[in-house]
């Protein structure tokens, strides 16, 4: 498709253009973080940093209502009727400015949520009305690891617009029909031989990440070193559950189902959920299948590592995009964890 | 389910509460939406969400037969916060319910073959849709045998079911407590000790057992003893769950989600698992 060059300070009227039809988040400064916010001006729009919350939330909001409920006064046989109203999401969203691997982390998502097997009515009715503009990486950070899960700085799958940055502006690259609407939008020009430097830059951004793990007996290994908990708990000695590391994933999806309100009146709510704490096993009976904390993170790293690619075609349900690294406040790094269960072999 | 968004749940009324022991409740239920609850279909082992609003959703087997859909059953032993609000419910009072959900016992693998249930306290649920279900397909099933057991008198559930079954010609019903108790005329000994002591044949025969986690543990390894095939032996899983369909994480062993995969799982599918029960 045609490329076109957009000037930096273009960017703002064209999420001013876009935000006329659809709700664009874009990543904006909030105290130290950067994060996702309804922008209807790109002014504050940081275009140079990856984000420090994920995209997922656009998608799959960090809380949601599922449904109101109300009781009623009562019926004429004394009982006491329910009414429930379903609270489908509508509209049409943006997402600006994420990176190839955010972008990925959608596509993880989309395999559980919006499938053969499950169509989750909330998820589908965001993600369905939602286009991806993805900005290309071409300074990686140190804790970056993309290039080891299958993806790369300027991976485009699943965005709908790929700009790919030079000092003064971005080429621009349609690839879907949708965002080729959204691109009609921006003031622009022909990209001419910029395209080719532009993307070439992109292209070579890989080369400052280091070498890819070889994560080829993962899922073997994962196996063998699976009853050995001291192994586990060796590697999540210094976790303290916090669960900054979901919170921020572009990839976890579990949820909790809490109802909000009295018994009266109120509202069902769906929110994200932690698989590092203990209460998200503990059964009323006081038994959990995942008491201890090194159980848990042995979930969590089979899941993305060894579950999930079980369940789709060997892809993994992680991303690379080294947020939990970087957020972990006792410097857990995953990159080690699955390095050490790659190099796993019996004392 | 009727409606396509899975987390919805339809709105039913308790028809019918049976006391059944100190902590469990018996609860019979019809949905609002007559059409719906006509057109309901369920296999024997699958589970609902019932939910009370302000409270919230917890899963039950349902343990009503779909021979009879008149209602639908669910057996509920207080334990938490919800199954202490589902205690306090009257006949009239409306309760939220997404059902059916899971998978079922194998009922046409197990045609022609020889039933042996073995059940401890609550785990007694899940095998009576099934065995109420087989009762009345009786001729498609060999010898129907049933071991039950309680910690005392007072905790055996289905009192009225028991009067049947113990009375009924096709099947044996061999009944069980921990410890000797005035008047008890049956056995007297944890599930299984009686079950060695009972030494049913493996031959053509599936085991399907329920109970707390500890019982099931002993009774495969009583099973194993008495050379019963991994195939062979049935049991049903409970987990924390919330959403019931296979998303919110809870439930998993490995990659199967017990409420999508399961409940139901052969030990042989269990072996395979890990070990994270």
């Amino acid at each position: 498709m045609n490329n076109i060059f957009i000037l930096r300070k273009d960017i703002d009227p064209w999420i001013k253009r876009m935000a006329e039809e659809r709700t664009v988040f874009a990543p904006v400064h909030e105290g130290d973080a950067v994060v996702y916010r309804a922008c209807d001006s790109g002014l504050r729009v940081e275009l140079d940093t990856m984000p420090t919350t994920s995209p997922k939330e656009i998608v799959f909001p960090q809380n949601e209502t599922l449904l109101t409920y109300t009781r009623g006064s009562g019926n004429e046989d004394g009982s006491v009727g329910v009414e429930t109203t379903e609270t489908l999401p509508s509209g049409k969203a943006v997402i600006f400015g994420t990176r190839p691997c955010g972008a990925r982390g959608l596509l993880i998502f989309d395999q559980v949520y919006n499938n053969e097997r499950i169509r989750d009515a909330y998820y589908a009715a965001r993600r369905e009305n939602t286009l991806t503009i993805t900005i290309a990486c071409n300074r990686p950070r140190p804790t970056c690891f993309c290039n080891s899960v299958g993806g790369a700085p300027d991976d485009s799958k699943g965005s709908d617009i790929m700009l790919y940055p030079l000092d003064d502006g971005f080429v621009a690259e349609a690839l879907t029909s949708g965002g080729e609407e959204l691109l009609a939008l921006a003031p622009s020009s022909p990209a001419g031989e910029k395209a080719v430097k532009a993307k070439a830059k992109a292209g070579q951004a890989i080369e400052t990440m280091g070498s890819p793990m070889d994560l080829s007996e993962v899922r073997k290994k994962f196996d063998l070193c699976f009853t050995d908990l001291a192994f586990w708990e060796k590697h999540s000695g210094k976790c303290l559950s916090c669960g900054i590391c979901t919170y921020l994933c572009p990839t976890c999806y579990c949820f909790n189902i809490t109802d909000e309100g009295s018994e009266e009146k109120g509202k069902r709510l769906r929110s994200w959920d932690n698989c590092m704490s203990f209460n998200f096993t503990a059964e009323a009976s006081g038994h959990n299948p995942r008491s201890a904390k090194a159980m848990r993170l042995r979930n969590r790293i089979g899941h993305k590592f060894v579950y999930y690619p079980e369940l789709h075609e060997d892809r993994l349900a992680c991303c690379g995009c080294g947020r939990c690294i970087t957020a972990c406040p006792s410097s857990v790094d995953i990159r080690n964890i699955v390095k050490a269960v790659q190099e796993y072999s019996h004392e | 389910m009727s409606n396509n968004n899975q987390l919805l749940p339809q709105m039913a009324t308790v028809i019918e509460i049976v006391n059944e022991t100190a902590n469990i409740k018996t609860f019979r239920i019809r949905l609002n939406d007559k059409a719906a609850m006509n057109s309901l279909t369920f296999k024997p082992g699958q589970v609902g969400q019932l939910s009370l609003f302000g409270i919230g959703e917890s899963t039950f087997v349902i343990n009503s037969s779909p021979t009879r859909m008149e209602y639908l059953q669910f057996s509920i032993l207080k334990v938490g916060e919800v199954t202490q609000k589902l205690h306090q419910l009257k006949v009239g009072d409306q309760i939220g319910v997404r059902a059916p959900l899971g998978n079922a016992f194998p009922c046409e693998k197990m045609k022609g073959k020889d039933i042996l249930f073995i059940g401890g306290g609550i785990g007694m649920a899940p095998l009576r849709t099934l065995l109420v279900y087989m009762l009345d397909n009786r001729d498609d099933y060999g010898k129907i045998t049933l071991l039950y057991g309680g910690r005392s008198p007072g905790d055996m559930a289905f009192q009225e079911d028991l009067h049947e079954w113990t009375s009924r010609k096709d099947m044996e019903t061999v009944l069980t407590i921990d410890n000797p108790f005035e008047g008890w005329d049956f056995e007297v000994g944890l599930i299984p000790n009686i079950l060695l002591d009972m030494a049913p044949s493996p031959e053509n025969c599936v085991a399907v057992t329920c109970g707390p986690p500890i019982m099931i543990k002993f009774t495969i390894n009583a099973l194993k003893k008495l050379s019963f095939p991994d195939e062979a032996i049935l049991t049903t899983l409970e987990r924390r769950m919330k959403c019931g369909v296979g998303l919110c994480g809870r439930c998993n062993i490995g990659e199967k989600y017990v409420c999508v995969d399961g409940p139901v799982f052969t030990w042989a599918e269990l072996k395979l698992l890990p070990s994270e029960l």
